[in-house]
């Protein structure tokens, strides 16, 4: 899984700017559902149809947008202002470097290094130019952090663990799949990291009977981290709420079932600050019943987000678990 | 608030600066066509009517009225958005146009004993801007002021402070609670009381967000049937400034394969504080075309959109701009998220001050967002959404 999870890391998406990624995703699935479509926002979409009558229709979401930052002006030295896309914070930005769709990096500078809280307005990306006329990014231009893909022990770290995670678990159960009763339907969305934007109108094009979103998760399992029942390598994590969302009781059991009956360690997650596509698909159309598979992860929205290799893996396990069996709510 | 005057932002694409005289003009800025003075005349009476969110009704019947003869039907929904709808050929992709009609303004919310009105914000007002500002009430226009305390009774400490919009009141020259109620009643609205004007080759008025959008999109329903190869849908929203809850529903209804929002947008184009610095967050300048929006607080704007809109305006030799990515919205922010999703994006015209008794917008800026939004309908195909 480790190649593919480095090739998904490795590629530029910031939120709206998702047609690389999309491209990339929609080869690694060629051949494996029975329908691939690109919906109205840029979703990706890959149904693998229904094989028995008792069958129900399971949607299952993870994001392929990342964060990154967008050009606001670029000034007379040829320097690039910027405003995020999504959470990006302050604190990771300097002497990060970030890439632009067409492969120009930059460096993110800032006005006075002596600054204690700095703020992305004192911040401008340093492209090697000297001058408007030689700069090769203007207004309105995205890019997303940059940062090659490593392995520590059995973690493994890289830009946009989230939700490259999540989409190279969706990938490798499509690819694991031996036979379901149900129509899988899985949405690889936009434009979650501004507000779980794309997720609800694929939902509504989908009408799903229930939906799983796969995303990360944080951790309470770093120095002075917030209280936190969730570890990494502690296995994957099934979300009981976040603060957008509160996860259908009778998707959480089914889950926990399933993790127990194939001896799957599993934690359960309740998680004060975020949400996920799961948010917005419960409130599509007339309501669907969601839920969320996390994966643990450190360091979320820095370029260094770490999840355990396990855990990842766990996730696999228990959506093919849960997909090859009946399901009743 | 600029410590000296405005530098316009290279005003390259005006044609001689109009000569400016100490009186304002009622007359558009020469050159203009009759069809030009039509439409200013339109935006004229656009921006001087009391419309403010929830109740579009003055403003609506304006519209209506002029827009009778210019589409093939014309229909009101549920809460007030009104559509006009140019069928195209057959199986033409359905694109809908959208502006809001609404205004910020003020609520009536009540009549003390003495005859004075207590009244609330309805929508982005800064309590800075309030004091002493004549307003009109209603859709006939009663005149009030909203009262403050001469320069000769307020303590120095006063002057440090903001008066929040609770202790102001609007003033109708009423002597009693019956004397006012027989001229006002509890939730009406009210808005700064600001006639149109040209101030050289700029206007100034109230409400010009985004009465401009509702002219521009009244001269997009003036090209004939048969210039557009789409089925165009030109949605006139409500309460889009309490929220953009008007083009929710419109949106729904539509049903469109894409949209383009026309809005305003403030230009912050004035220097930076510190004459050493570069301002840059202008927002837009003032003369410098319509603006393209990239991201804004509620939309990432469709990128394939936005390539035909520039690549439109570089082909037809129309100036445009990119708003800056920033916060803020427009009503493409719902619209996009209807059903299962709308590509959308937004064009503003650039205005300084808005939310404020005098916004002031380039005309050129007007006219040519028009021609933009225009030019990309007549020469919409196939490719403009393809992947």
């Amino acid at each position: 899984m480790k190649p593919l999870i480095k090739k998904l890391v490795e590629s530029y998406g910031p939120s709206g700017h998702e047609d690389q990624i999309r491209d990339l995703i929609r080869g690694e699935i060629k051949g494996l559902a029975d329908y691939v479509t690109v919906d109205p926002l840029g979703n990706l979409i890959a149904v693998i149809k229904k094989k028995s009558k008792s069958g129900r229709k399971v949607m299952l979401a993870a994001h392929m947008d990342e964060i990154g930052v967008m050009v606001t002006h670029v000034d007379s030295k040829g320097f690039a202002r910027f405003v995020p896309i999504g959470g990006v914070y302050a604190t990771t930005c300097l002497g990060g470097r970030v890439r632009f769709a067409d492969g120009t990096l930059g460096v993110i500078g800032i006005e006075d290094r002596k600054i204690n809280s700095p703020s992305l307005d004192q911040m401008f990306i340093d492209v090697g130019a000297t001058g408007v006329g030689d700069c090769p990014v203007r207004v309105g231009d995205a890019a997303g952090f940059y940062r090659p893909f490593e392995e520590v022990g059995s973690r493994l770290v890289a830009k946009s663990m989230d939700d490259r995670i999540g989409c190279a678990v969706l990938v490798e159960v499509m690819r694991a799949l031996k036979r379901t009763p149900h129509e899988v339907q899985f949405a690889f969305t936009v434009q979650e990291e501004v507000g779980t934007r794309g997720a609800g109108p694929s939902a509504f094009g989908l009408e799903p009977d229930l939906a799983l979103a796969v995303d990360v998760t944080l951790t309470g399992d770093t120095p002075k981290a917030n209280k936190m029942a969730v570890s990494l390598g502690a296995g994957a994590a099934i979300k009981v709420r976040d603060s957008g969302m509160l996860a259908d009781p009778r998707i959480v059991a089914l889950l926990e079932q399933r993790a127990a009956e194939a001896r799957l360690p599993a934690q359960r997650e309740v998680l004060e600050g975020g949400s996920t596509d799961a948010r917005s698909i419960q409130i599509a159309r007339a309501g669907v019943p969601a839920g969320c598979v996390s994966i643990p992860c450190r360091h979320i929205h820095t370029p260094s987000e770490m999840v355990d290799l396990r855990d990842v893996e766990g996730a696999v396990s228990l959506i093919l678990q849960t997909l090859e069996k009946p399901i009743e709510l | 608030m600029a410590r000296k005057p405005a530098k316009p932002a290279k005003p390259a694409k005006l044609k001689k600066p109009a000569k400016q005289s100490a009186k304002p003009r009622k007359a558009a800025p020469a050159p203009a066509t009759p069809q030009e003075e039509a439409s200013l005349e339109l935006l004229r009476k656009l921006s001087e009517t009391v419309a403010v969110s929830g109740d579009e009704g003055p403003v609506r019947r304006l519209i209506l009225e002029t827009i009778k003869d210019l589409a093939d039907e014309v229909k009101v929904d549920t809460l007030g958005n009104v559509f006009a709808i140019k069928p195209g050929p057959a199986r033409a992709p359905r694109v809908m146009v959208a502006a809001h009609m609404d205004e910020v303004g003020f609520m009536i919310v009540g009549v003390d004993g003495d005859g004075l009105l207590k009244f609330e914000a309805v929508g982005g007002l800064d309590d800075r801007i309030l004091l002493g500002k004549p307003v009109w009430i209603g859709e006939s226009k009663v005149p009030g002021v909203i009262g403050m305390k001469p320069i000769h009774l307020v303590k120095n400490a006063e002057r440090e402070s903001v008066v929040k919009i609770d202790s102001l009141r609007i003033d109708v020259g009423a002597t009693s609670r019956d004397s006012a109620g027989r001229l006002v009643r509890p939730g009406d609205r009210a808005t700064f009381a600001t006639p149109f004007t040209y101030l050289g080759p700029t206007a100034r008025g109230k409400a010009l967000d985004n009465r401009a959008g509702c002219a521009t999109l009244v001269e997009i329903l003036r090209g004939a049937r048969s210039a557009y190869p789409v089925e165009l849908i030109c949605a006139f929203t409500v309460q889009e400034e309490v929220g953009l809850r008007g083009a929710r529903v419109a949106g729904f209804a539509a049903k469109p394969d894409a949209a383009i929002v026309l809005d305003t947008t403030q230009a912050n184009d004035l220097p930076a504080p510190d004459e050493e610095d570069e301002n840059f967050k202008y927002n837009t300048r003032l003369g410098q075309g319509p603006a393209i929006y990239t991201q804004d607080g509620s939309t990432l704007h469709d990128r394939r959109l936005i390539k035909h809109l520039t690549a439109i305006a570089e082909s037809k030799g129309i100036p445009y701009q990119f708003r800056q990515p920033g916060g803020g919205g427009t009503d493409a922010g719902a619209i996009q998220r209807t059903r299962a999703g709308v590509p959308t994006v937004s064009v503003s015209t650039p205005a300084r001050y808005i939310h404020s008794p005098g916004a002031l917008m380039s005309i050129d800026d007007y006219r040519n967002a028009a021609r933009l939004v225009r030019a990309a309908l007549e020469n919409w195909d196939g490719k403009v959404l393809r992947r």
